[in-house]
């Protein structure tokens, strides 16, 4: 009988790892997906294409977030410097004809500043990551609707006696949009894809990602054992602001426009895909692939229902519990 | 006679680790019975499965003759069993009362009885000798006290099987007497007491019978009159060990550590500095004791040296002849100072990470040049450490969180001797830790000394204390109130110190020779 029970338990590791119960999420998805393929949409690659186009964005706000959420804390300001940045990149190339690459550095910079800016007001002043990252979201909001006036900055130029002109849409926004590998992928996937490569090199490869797995396991252990903790914090939520720079670009690309109200909600987003994939919000574990997992569970979960023509309403309902679904799979037990 | 209670073939694995096999275990009303074991042997497993908090065991389980099976703590607490846990288990935010309580507040028509409870927590803590404020938040109390809360929760159950697994790793002898105390009059009311223990005197002032636990396995049960000392270690780590503190003097070199006029301000609010203008040096290959009660400062005056309390600290500090501020933990670890701390749990791992990760935190520069990780270099290091520390795990990437106590004790000592520290503050370095592996601690203080670090030790256990210190300094509210050279001290004379009897003459004499 003893050895009855024992073998019982001798569950093999894979099986109860964390990537395997996020896959399982996905593979439920996925399989609902093909059972309700809406006429064979589905089993098409173009659908999927588009599914990792409509996802990108959100993706690559998921990569910051599960920096900052592996260090134990969150990032609401995502959604809000992806528009001030969006606003930032359509101002600069189309209004004033930067070159694109000082445009995507400037952009860049600010998106890091201010998720850098938040770090320094977390660790130096140990504000909590909810509050300090809530005020930037606010903040840059703000930024974003004062340098954009309130308006969509788009190739519509007001001229000085208050006409609109047309103008060209810069190269670099069709070269962000397009389709590559014989228009089987969009330069956005790319992009995210390279965006979750770095994150993955940063987090398992560099010092400083160990570091952020210890500050979010035991931040004070992690200070007695000499981790510079505020730089690092610095660091987790500067790459989160630089890859809602990023987040920014590209949606500014893709819809021809920097426009101050983009973006909303959108931190909720990347933070659900997080979890999905098993990062806890506790910190201190997680994983690039996880998220990679989470992302595309919920880029089929939104595909499959809109193929489906199933309604906004209800859409918004499966996804609620498909959240709460997939984080009881990660459970123990 | 009826037992209390019996245990009897038990299996236990954790996926495919199996920890417990076969093991059985009684207890009779009004006896103590030490479950003794070196680290990892099974001992806080074989009692949780008793607390209800691993329901997937196979075996049976007797109260009285009744079997039962506990699928949960609450089943367990309900069948009068009640356990102290031997990592603590308190929430910290929580005040005293409240954690005391926490569970089955009592109520009048689901108004929480604030004033009732409180009184109770207050009585229950003043039968163990204590008086402390029931409303401050737990986090804010020394460890020790932490324990001493703990212990008041656990009696406050009314229970008749009471399990204290090593609940004097973070007391002071006056504490740890007054537990005996308090055990001994449970002993009167009829009720059983298993107790977990790695201080063998401990052991024999308290013990009726022992049991005995190695890798899993029953090893044997007899009265503490029948196995001496020696049977005792023999039956633990199944092979003889010698002599109990191998402490060999090295030669001493220069004044490594100089420490003058430090002074650790008291948190903000309160004038009274916890370290008060201490000065004391430490040579080369030399093992200062510091001595003191709880709330003495001696860990403090460790930490204040280490940074941990930044700008809080005044006075000076020299390594090696060189003048060095005192700024925090990063710059003090370069510096060559390494601090281990008293407080695994919450101040010494992180403990979802792994073995390896944990190990190298202090060093990981030198993993790691140029910021990119060198994975396999980090791993020869670490279990190459770990190897002569004795740690037993199943891999090396299994979180820390997975090893019994002492093993985690050991992994944290790995951290520190990884930094190749100059100065080794050691606050209770073999808290937790089996006879077998002290030995090998004691032998790496050795070597370390020998090799020409500098160490401070505090250690609650006297034994300890004495034969490893090559001097003894004592210290009470702050500030240091006497000095012992090695073989000069005794118990008696260190405690007196340490409640705050000043040794006339005895003040500041190494400032002398
Ligand atoms: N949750 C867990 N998952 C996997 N292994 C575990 C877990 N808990 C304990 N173990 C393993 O079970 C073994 C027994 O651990 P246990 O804590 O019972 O030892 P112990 O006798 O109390 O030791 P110590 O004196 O160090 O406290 C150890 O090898 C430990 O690594
Ligand atoms: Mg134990």
């Amino acid at each position: 009988m003893a050895d009855k029970l024992t073998q019982k338990n001798r569950m093999p590791e894979w099986i109860t790892s964390p990537t395997s119960r996020a896959l399982a999420a996905l593979i439920v998805v996925f399989v609902l997906g093909l059972l309700f393929h809406a006429e064979g949409a589905f089993y098409k690659w173009g659908t999927h294409r588009d599914m990792l186009r409509a996802v990108s964005v959100y993706g690559i706000l998921a990569c910051g977030m599960t920096l900052v959420i592996i260090t134990a804390g969150i990032d609401l300001s995502v959604g809000s410097v992806l528009a001030l940045t969006a606003v930032l990149f359509a101002l600069t190339t189309i209004h004033w004809q930067w070159p694109f690459w000082l445009a995507i550095l400037f952009c860049l910079a600010v998106g890091g500043v201010c998720g850098g800016f938040s770090g320094y007001l977390i660790g130096r002043f140990r504000i909590q990551p909810f509050i300090a990252t809530l005020a930037m979201m606010v903040f840059a909001r703000g930024v974003a609707k004062w340098v954009s006036g309130g308006q969509k900055i788009s190739t519509a130029v007001q001229q000085p006696d208050g006409t609109y002109q047309y103008v060209s849409v810069p190269d670099i926004f069709t070269l962000i949009n397009a389709k590559i590998f014989g228009g089987n992928l969009t330069v956005v996937t790319v992009i995210l894809l390279a965006c979750i490569l770095i994150s993955w090199i940063l987090l398992t490869r560099l010092r400083q990602g160990r570091y952020m797995l210890a500050i979010g396991g035991n931040e004070q252990a992690a200070v007695l054992s000499g981790v510079p903790v505020n730089p690092i914090k610095i660091l987790a939520y500067g790459m989160a602001g630089l890859f809602s720079a990023v987040a920014g670009i590209c949606q500014a690309s893709q819809e021809l426009q920097g426009d101050p109200e983009a973006g909303v909600a959108y931190e909720l987003s990347a933070i659900a895909m997080v979890v999905i994939g098993g990062t806890s919000l506790q910190g201190g574990r997680g994983s690039l692939w996880l998220t990679l997992i989470g992302i595309l569970t919920i880029g089929y979960l939104e595909k499959i229902l809109s193929i489906n023509a199933v309604g906004e309403d209800k859409r918004l309902m499966l996804t609620g519990v498909i959240i709460i679904a997939a984080v009881l799979l990660q459970k123990n037990k | 006679m009826t037992m209390l209670l019996t245990m009897k073939d038990i299996y236990k694995s954790f996926g495919p680790v199996r920890v417990l096999e076969d093991v059985r275990f009684d207890l009779r009303p009004s006896e103590v019975h030490i479950l003794a074991g070196e680290n990892g042997a099974g001992k806080s497993t074989l009692m949780k499965i008793l607390g209800g908090v691993y329901p997937d065991y196979s075996g049976t389980i007797e109260l009285g003759q009744k079997p039962v099976r506990f699928k949960s703590v609450q089943d367990s607490a309900g069948g009068g069993i009640s356990i102290i846990y031997q990592e603590l288990s308190l929430v910290g935010s929580l005040s005293v009362y409240e954690n005391i309580f926490l569970g089955r507040e009592r109520h009048r028509f689901s108004w929480i009885e604030r004033t009732g409870m409180k009184n109770e927590a207050r009585r229950l803590l003043a039968e163990l000798g204590l008086c402390m404020d029931v409303e401050t938040a737990v986090e804010d109390l020394p460890i020790g006290q932490q324990q001493m809360v703990e212990i008041a929760k656990a009696l406050s159950y009314q229970a008749h099987v009471i399990v204290m697994d090593e609940p004097t790793s973070a007391l002071t002898e006056p504490e740890v007497k007054k537990l005996f105390e308090i055990i001994a009059r449970l002993k009167q009311k009829g009720c059983g007491i298993v107790y977990i223990s790695h201080k063998m005197e401990e052991i024999y002032q308290i013990a009726d019978r022992i049991t005995v636990l190695r890798d899993g396995r029953y090893i044997g049960t007899e009265t503490a009159e029948n196995l001496p000392a020696d049977k005792l270690i023999h039956w633990m780590v199944g092979r003889q060990l010698n002599q109990q503190f191998p402490r060999h003097q090295s030669r001493l070199g220069d004044v490594r550590l100089d420490v003058s006029n430090l002074t650790v301000a008291g948190e903000a609010g309160n004038p009274i500095p916890l370290v008060d203008g201490v000065s004391l040096h430490v040579r080369a290959g030399e093992i200062v004791g510091l001595a003191g009660l709880q709330g003495s400062g001696n860990s403090q005056l460790l930490h204040g040296l280490f940074g941990t309390f930044g700008k809080r600290v005044s006075g000076s500090l020299k390594i090696d002849g060189r003048p060095v501020p005192i700024t925090h933990p990063a710059g003090s670890i370069q510096r060559g100072l390494a601090l281990l701390t008293n407080d695994r749990k919450s101040t010494g791992l992180v403990l979802g990470r792994d073995i390896v990760e944990n190990a190298s935190l202090a060093c990981l520069p030198k993993f790691s040049p140029a910021g990119w990780l060198r994975p396999k270099a980090e791993k020869r290091a670490v279990s190459q450490t770990l190897q002569q520390l004795r740690l037993k795990a199943e891999s090396l990437s299994q979180p820390v969180e997975s090893l019994s106590g002492g093993n985690q004790q050991k992994v944290v000592l790995a951290k520190w001797i990884q930094t190749d520290p100059r100065v080794l503050l050691l606050d209770e370095p073999t808290r937790g830790v089996d006879v077998g592996a002290k030995q090998e601690i004691y032998e790496l203080m050795n070597q370390w000394t020998q090799a020409g670090i500098a160490i401070i030790l505090i250690t609650s256990e006297m034994p300890e204390l004495l034969a490893m210190s090559d001097r003894i300094l004592v210290m009470h509210r702050g500030h240091i109130t006497a000095e012992f050279e090695s073989g000069q001290a005794t118990q008696e004379t260190i405690l007196s110190a340490a409640l705050g009897e000043t040794t006339k003459g005895m003040r500041n004499t190494w400032r002398t020779n």
